[in-house]
């Protein structure tokens, strides 16, 4: 029981398919209905596809768990529809402020420009975004969820998978296509398949506590390293909403975890942190290990892993539902255009190829926090300790405090959907890399730039103030609107620049120009997920039709 | 010159997207130069470190002045211990 949060109880139906003389077949399966599976089904849905979710449970998520959403995961969020009720209810900052030994060493800000849509991050109890989800997926009439249905059999067979289901009212069979597996860290599915995540464990505990308190402390991060009332272990005290706050202690390796998570252990050491006079009550506390981990492939036929299931970090950086949600983004518009039959299934290989990559990426900036972190010699807690304290007076120093480097997106520069760019480009909008967002007038009265893709592909040429489409481009345009994979276009102007006749997007404070060293006669090309995968410095339809071949694995 | 005081960790040829990437590769390599040593073994792998790095500065100025910087933090606080 939790003193601001009830969870809502989603009721088990029985589904017609659960009579059927023979497994009913769906298109797509789904199983687990946290954040990344959530996301998945909504964006499948979105884009067409009939989907089944399954999920084991009835509710959402029991405690807060996951609580730093990043940038990136919002703006995926924002195109699924649940992105305004997190930021409503969610608190967000932008600075995270590092302490040693109750000095403070070092200060950060995510978001130090102006000009995007949605905030660095937010923080806000798992349980309410998945809440949201769920109501989002209500809306969906191509979207079906089916509670405490566990999945506890399967066969990846080579033409589609079959299923076997465990329900209130007994087993029942079901085959599909292709199957989405979001079942979590310990994932049954992937040990039914004889799979394997493998990595490194790591020989330290801590004790998470959530406390309700009217408190005055800013929304900022605060991590502190050796303070005077935890002596030699490291802190962190992080706000949720509803006067919720995460408090984080490290414990080290030899904390009893049953002993530890004792509410007679757990107030002192709260109080200790948040002073005598602070009152304040126990909402949640765990205690926890961690491992860094992965799949060696995300995709195995026609499973394909998402979130903790495919890819497990240490919670330093809050790297753990952000990159799933990513993974999400990165495979159904791939798995939309092969069950369409529009691309081959290799298309399915580079989602695992790219998240693989990111997924290394999270692991190795987690595995860097946790060493920092937690020292695992007597010359490495030196120099640790050294880093802190040349802080006050060097900056140097600052850059390589490591309290946890904060979720952010990989830059995809290696990947085969890519299309070589001109070579005269600067900045860092580089094939591969995720869209920044930019204040912009569209022509639907979209007011961000990131607002006019996320559907199909999207190719922006940006004209500047000279303006002026010739009567060919605007026919070649239209041309590649009515191809088998439909590139949308929009010319970009500046301010006060003529109207086109086009669909026209006004760089409304040169933002655009400038994050995109766009010049004019520059053209970006953006898949579905808003990763770049081309840019030229003229616009030329065969090269856009080339370079959507080639990040559509149809070249 | 004066010695640098802001974050000058780069690789030729490399392109980094973070800024925190370059330092946390080289804080990770000095780490991972440690691995499995003993105290006493790890003390002799920094000071061959100190003396090679010395010797690429070269400028002894430079070296008086971080020499100085290094030893005075450790004092001063050996001192407030007592």
């Amino acid at each position: 029981m939790f003193l601001t949060y009830d969870n809502p109880v989603y009721d088990y139906a029985r589904s017609p398919d659960q009579s059927a003389a023979e497994p009913v077949h769906h298109p797509l399966i789904v199983v687990g209905a946290g954040p990344v599976g959530m996301a998945a089904a909504i964006d499948a849905a979105q884009r067409g596809l009939q989907v089944l979710l399954l999920d084991d449970d009835n509710t959402v998520s029991v405690g807060s768990r996951a609580v730093c959403y990043s940038k990136r995961c919002l703006e995926i969020m924002d195109r699924l529809g649940c992105a305004e009720p997190m930021i409503e209810q969610g608190v967000t900052w932008n600075v995270g402020k590092v302490f040693f030994r109750d000095e403070l060493v070092n200060q950060f800000d995510l978001l130090p420009e102006a000009g995007h849509k949605i905030p660095a991050f937010i923080n806000l109890q798992q349980y309410y975004l998945e809440e949201y989800m769920v109501r989002r997926m209500d809306d969906l009439d191509n979207l079906e969820v089916r509670w405490r249905n566990r999945v506890v059999e399967i066969d990846n067979a080579p033409e589609r998978v079959m299923l076997g289901i465990d329900t209130p009212d007994g087993r029942y069979r079901l085959s599909c296509d292709w199957l989405i597996v979001a079942d979590g860290a310990n994932s049954p599915i992937r040990e039914q398949l004889g799979l394997e995540s493998r990595g490194q464990w790591f020989q330290d505990r801590f004790l998470i506590a959530d406390v309700v308190m009217k408190a005055g402390f800013p929304p900022e991060r605060w991590f502190s390293f050796d303070p005077s009332y935890h002596r030699g272990q490291s802190t962190l005290l992080h706000r949720q909403s509803d006067d919720v706050w995460r408090l984080d202690f490290q414990l080290g390796w030899d904390a009893d975890p049953e002993e530890e998570k004792k509410p007679e252990r757990v107030i002192p050491r709260v109080r200790a942190m948040l002073g005598e006079e602070t009152e304040f009550e126990l909402e949640w506390c765990s205690v926890y290990t961690f491992r860094c981990r992965r799949m060696e492939r995300f995709r195995y036929g026609r499973a394909l892993f998402v979130g903790d299931a495919a890819h497990q970090v240490s919670p330093f950086g809050a790297r753990g539902a952000n990159s799933g949600v990513q993974d999400s983004d990165n495979l159904i518009w791939k798995l939309a255009l092969v069950m369409q039959g529009r691309a081959p299934q290799r298309l399915l290989d580079s989602y695992s190829d790219e998240r693989v990559q990111a997924a290394e990426e999270n692991i190795l900036n987690s595995t860097r926090s946790t060493d920092f972190i937690t020292p695992k010699s007597t010359m490495s807690r030196i120099f640790r300790d050294s880093v802190l304290e040349l802080c006050r007076d060097f900056p140097f120093a600052r850059q390589l405090v490591n309290s946890g480097r904060l979720s952010d997106t990989a830059f995809l520069i290696d990947s085969e959907l890519n299309t070589a760019e001109d070579p005269d480009f600067c900045g860092d909008m580089v094939p591969g890399a995720v869209m920044l967002d930019a204040p912009i007038e569209g022509p639907d009265g979209e007011r961000w730039l990131l607002d006019t893709a996320g559907g199909p592909f999207v190719l922006y040429c940006y004209l500047g103030e000279s303006g002026g489409l010739s009567q060919q481009t605007r026919a070649a345009l239209h041309a590649l609107a009515g191809a088998s994979i439909p590139v949308q276009s929009f010319v970009v102007v500046a301010a006060g620049a003529a109207a086109e006749e086009h669909a026209t997007v006004i760089d409304r404070e040169g933002l655009f120009a400038a994050r995109y060293d766009a010049r004019p006669g520059s053209c970006y090309l953006v898949r579905p997920d808003q990763h770049l995968c081309a840019r030229w410095r003229s616009f030329d339809a065969h090269s856009v039709a080339a370079a959507v071949a080639r990040a559509t694995c149809n070249g | 010159m004066p010695l640098k005081t802001e974050n000058n960790f780069h690789q030729p040829g490399k392109r980094f997207f973070r800024a925190y990437r370059p330092g946390d590769d080289f804080y990770e390599a000095l780490i991972e130069t440690h691995r499995d040593l003993s105290d006493e073994q790890s003390a002799r792998v920094n000071a061959r470190l100190v003396l090679l790095l010395c010797n690429q500065v070269g400028d002894l100025g430079l070296l008086r002045e971080a020499m100085a910087i290094a030893r005075k933090g450790v004092v001063a606080e050996d001192d407030d211990a007592t």
